[in-house]
């Protein structure tokens, strides 16, 4: 006997002009394309089926299988296999559009949008929105973020401007110094026109000249345990490029507190480190170092020297963090201490562990009273500190 | 042998070396070696009491000697120890 041989069934396709006078007539529509797809961009009325779940849950969908079925996706594809599935399972009329929604946006019919960017900044984010790790619910995101840089120097600097490029809609800057010219071997925010004027005010004006989507906040005076908790309490990421210890021990015991992300980085010489701290999930600063260095042991840039360039290395891998935690994509250096050594251009990762005996994160863990943020619980061992000077 | 890579803090008190190879089976004992060939480096790593110091970290290759068996972990012939200090630039 002769296998029965089935007839390939014929998927009629139409036109992105035709879809649209068919649907404005009233259609059944179907947009059989993964939800990030939709929240970019769809066709408004439209049924989501992903592919995966078309054959099981279509019917339920739509009952009706003589009425009159539009189905698109991205391109044509899955919706032209889509509408053999439909018709296999007794659907009488269905169609599928030709080219898809990428045919109707380049005729210039309309879509609905999740992701609300004016056209300036979908040409000003483009090479953003490209990337589909990114796209423009990406962008989005990007634009509500609140991001606060304690310290608008070295590190701040190159942080500062690349996370205005990025279109990071709130940036923070707390600094209590003026530019000086010996800055600007590598805090390229500023320039010799600021010279003597404020940090933040230097860093405001640059940032508003690359990217008028950015606002900038300016917090000019030193954190103590009195202000930071409401200096921090609004944003999403505070970026730590302090310059003194206490300032980053009051920093950790204060984004514990709040559950607030930081990303630390620190330079000196040729050499830099960086990790991200996201509180209960990975280590925080103390577990990294639960007691300061003594003053001889930890000398400052402005004693021993900084390659410029170091600067922004690591301000730009702060950035990369920040930019990981606000879109949720890629591998934050939560629990990885990252070093880089200028001379050899050499990378070294090490390994980071919550300390199960942490006064800050720990679980035995008091709550400290607010007075006590930044405090050493060995202060003997950390002698001649300048705190909030 | 097992080498110390070492801190830029610390340098000056190698004559500039940033890897000192040491014999040593354990870390404490590769440590006290790159000591006495370098005694200006003992008071970075060394308390009085002859503990590592609370505020320097010692990673043997990639992991923090804490988590293992502190100055008791054992090293081997193509390990690197790495002594690590906070760094918080700045201007003094």
């Amino acid at each position: 006997m002769a296998p029965d041989t089935k007839q390939p069934l014929v998927v009629e396709e139409i036109s992105a002009q035709e879809a649209f006078e068919e649907i404005e007539g009233g259609v059944v529509l179907i947009d059989t394309r993964e939800p990030h797809e939709a929240a970019e961009a769809r066709i408004e009325g439209g049924k989501l089926i992903p592919p995966a779940t078309l054959v099981a849950t279509i019917e339920d969908a739509a009952p009706d299988k003589s009425a009159r079925t539009v189905v698109y996706c991205r391109s044509g594809m899955r919706s032209a296999t889509a509408a053999e599935q439909m018709m296999e399972l007794g659907y009488t009329d269905v169609v599928s559009v030709e080219g898809g929604i990428l045919d109707w946006q380049a005729i210039g019919l309309p879509v609905v949008t999740e992701a609300k960017l004016t056209d300036e900044q979908r040409n000003r984010y483009s090479r953003h929105t490209l990337l589909p790790e990114v796209g423009a619910a990406g962008q989005v995101k990007l634009l509500e973020a609140k991001v606060l840089l304690l310290g608008a120097g070295g590190l701040g600097a190159p942080t500062a401007l690349y996370l205005a490029a990025a279109g990071i809609g709130t940036i923070g800057l707390v600094d209590d110094d003026v530019v000086d010219a010996s800055n600007l071997q590598r805090q390229v925010i500023h320039n010799t026109e600021r010279i003597g004027e404020s940090k933040t005010s230097s860093a405001r004006k640059t940032i508003e000249a690359l990217n008028p989507d950015v606002e900038v906040l300016e917090y000019n005076y030193r954190l103590d345990s009195g202000n930071i908790l409401e200096t921090i309490a609004d944003y999403d990421i505070i970026v730590d490029g302090a310059d003194n210890f206490p300032t980053r021990y009051l920093l950790n015991d204060a984004s514990v507190r709040l559950n607030k992300p930081v990303v630390s980085a620190s330079i000196l010489s040729f050499d830099g480190q960086i990790s991200t701290f996201v509180p209960h999930e990975g280590p925080c600063y103390r577990c990294l170092y639960p007691s300061p260095p003594p003053p001889e042991l930890a000398p400052s840039c402005s004693a021993n020297g900084v390659l410029g360039v170091m600067a922004g290395v690591m301000g730009l891998l702060q950035a990369n963090e920040v930019i990981k935690l606000v879109l949720g994509i890629g591998e934050p250096l939560v629990g990885r201490l990252l070093l880089y050594e200028a001379l050899g251009t050499r990378f070294t990762e090490l390994k980071v562990r919550r300390d199960p005996a942490c006064p800050i994160c720990g679980p035995d863990a008091v709550e400290l009273p607010e007075s006590e943020l930044g405090a050493f619980p060995d202060y003997e061992a950390f002698c001649g500190g300048h705190v909030g000077s | 042998m097992p080498s110390v890579r070492v801190p830029p803090v610390l340098r000056q008190h190698t004559g500039g070396a940033t890897e000192v190879a040491v014999e040593g089976d354990r870390v404490g004992v590769a440590l006290e070696a790159l000591v006495a060939e370098h005694p200006d480096t003992k008071a970075q790593i060394f308390s009085e009491e002859g503990d590592l110091n609370r505020f320097v970290n010692v990673y043997l290759n990639d992991e923090d000697v804490r988590v293992l068996d502190g100055l008791d972990t054992a090293v081997s012939e193509n390990d690197t120890i790495m002594i690590l200090p906070a760094m918080a630039g700045g201007s003094s």
